[in-house]
């Protein structure tokens, strides 16, 4: 059966983050923003996609996007 | 995949200013190596002066930090000393085309199995926002504070122009096509020639009013286009993305190898 990528978590290295905005800008469906000290926080993690553009387009690499592979079927979860 | 086993840690966090189009380069190419399987010990990176030089400094693969302009020609002697290293060069666009024109030129013109990575941020980044030849007529700089009169060249077509057998152009907003493009550039058997534009939110996006890092990306999709696009046959502006140039001819150091084998006969 096919196998969805779903998101683990999100593991945003704040002593590397700078505050660009850029992974805010293209997530496609908005779950980052930043905090009062100008670093990226996943605050709406439910509606991640885990398509880890953010991951692939920070500057500071500061972002990694920990996935699992699940059964389509088995994605229950809403 | 994990980034850090590619980098210098110690390095970081980098030194380049937030949203600098330049760490997007760094990451998009860590992950065309990594999944190229390339192994650490089989890369070498030989920059020359420049924030867009920096990178070389935070790779973990061998790496030279040389002279402003004169990367290649040490990337040269690098390559043709021990041709089953992957060489790759990353310079600015000042660093290639201003001071390092003649020797991108000549580089392009042997067809090396060089990467060239030219990280065009329209200006001199490092020393304060001077104009280059990449800014082009209109623009504002630190030493044009009314305005640059200077024509620019376009990479795309100096570099085929010279004889560079890969040439292409891309954006750090495409990222997934930057990493393609990475992967084939240094596939490919020749000397290689990917334009990357690349914003200086500091300077060349001040001098500009070009907005933040986040705006100059937005630039890069609204005013570029893939090659052949008919949006450009409207509006000839638009820049196009893509691979331009991808020939095979025959490579210096393999052409260098078959002389001696000759000569010693
Ligand atoms: C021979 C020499 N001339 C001039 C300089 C000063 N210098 C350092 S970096 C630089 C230009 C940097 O611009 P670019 O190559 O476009 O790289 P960027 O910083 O924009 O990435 C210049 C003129 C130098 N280091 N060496
Ligand atoms: S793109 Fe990277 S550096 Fe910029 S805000 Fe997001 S995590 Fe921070
Ligand atoms: S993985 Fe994709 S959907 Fe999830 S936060 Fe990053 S950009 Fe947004
Ligand atoms: S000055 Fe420009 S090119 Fe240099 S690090 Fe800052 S934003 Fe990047
Ligand atoms: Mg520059």
């Amino acid at each position: 059966m096919a196998k969805k990528k779903k998101l683990k978590k999100h593991v945003i290295n704040r002593e590397w983050c700078k505050g660009c905005g850029i992974c805010v800008a293209v997530c496609p469906k908005n779950v980052l923003e930043l905090d009062k000290k100008d670093k990226a926080v996943a605050a709406r993690k439910q509606d991640c996609i885990a398509c880890q553009l953010c991951e692939q387009i920070c500057p500071d690499l500061a972002i990694t996007v920990m996935v699992k592979y699940v059964e389509e079927s088995a994605s229950g979860d809403k | 995949m994990d980034v850090k086993y590619y980098l210098r840690e110690r390095f970081f966090p980098h030194l380049w200013c937030a949203g600098c189009g330049h760490g997007i380069v760094l990451n998009a190419l860590i992950r065309a190596v990594d999944s190229l399987a390339i192994k650490k010990k089989d890369m070498v990176m030989v920059s020359g002066i420049g924030c867009s030089s920096r990178i070389s400094g935070y790779v973990d693969f061998h790496s030279l930090h040389t002279l402003h302009g004169r990367a290649l020609a040490f990337a040269t002697g690098v390559k043709l000393s021990k041709p089953s290293l992957n060489v790759i060069v990353p310079m600015g666009d000042g660093d290639a085309l201003a001071i390092g024109g003649n020797h991108f030129i000549h580089a392009a013109r042997r067809n090396i199995n060089i990467t060239a990575l030219v990280m065009n941020n329209r200006t001199y980044g490092m020393t304060g926002g001077q104009f280059s030849p990449l800014s082009g007529v209109g623009t504002k700089a630190t030493t044009a504070p009314y305005m640059n009169i200077d024509r620019e060249f376009d990479t795309v077509e100096l570099a085929s122009a010279a004889g560079a057998t890969f040439v292409a152009r891309t954006t750090v907003y495409h990222v997934k096509q930057l990493q393609s493009m990475l992967k084939k550039a240094i596939k490919h058997d020749g000397f290689s020639v990917l334009e990357v534009l690349t914003q200086c939110p500091t300077y060349f996006g001040r001098k500009n009013r070009k907005g933040s890092a986040v705006d100059m990306m937005n630039n890069y999709r609204d005013t570029t286009v893939p090659i052949g696009s008919d949006k450009k046959k409207e509006n000839p502006e638009l820049i196009e993305r893509g691979i331009f140039v991808d020939k095979n001819l025959p490579e210096y150091c393999q052409a260098y190898a078959d002389l001696v084998e000759r000569a010693s006969a």
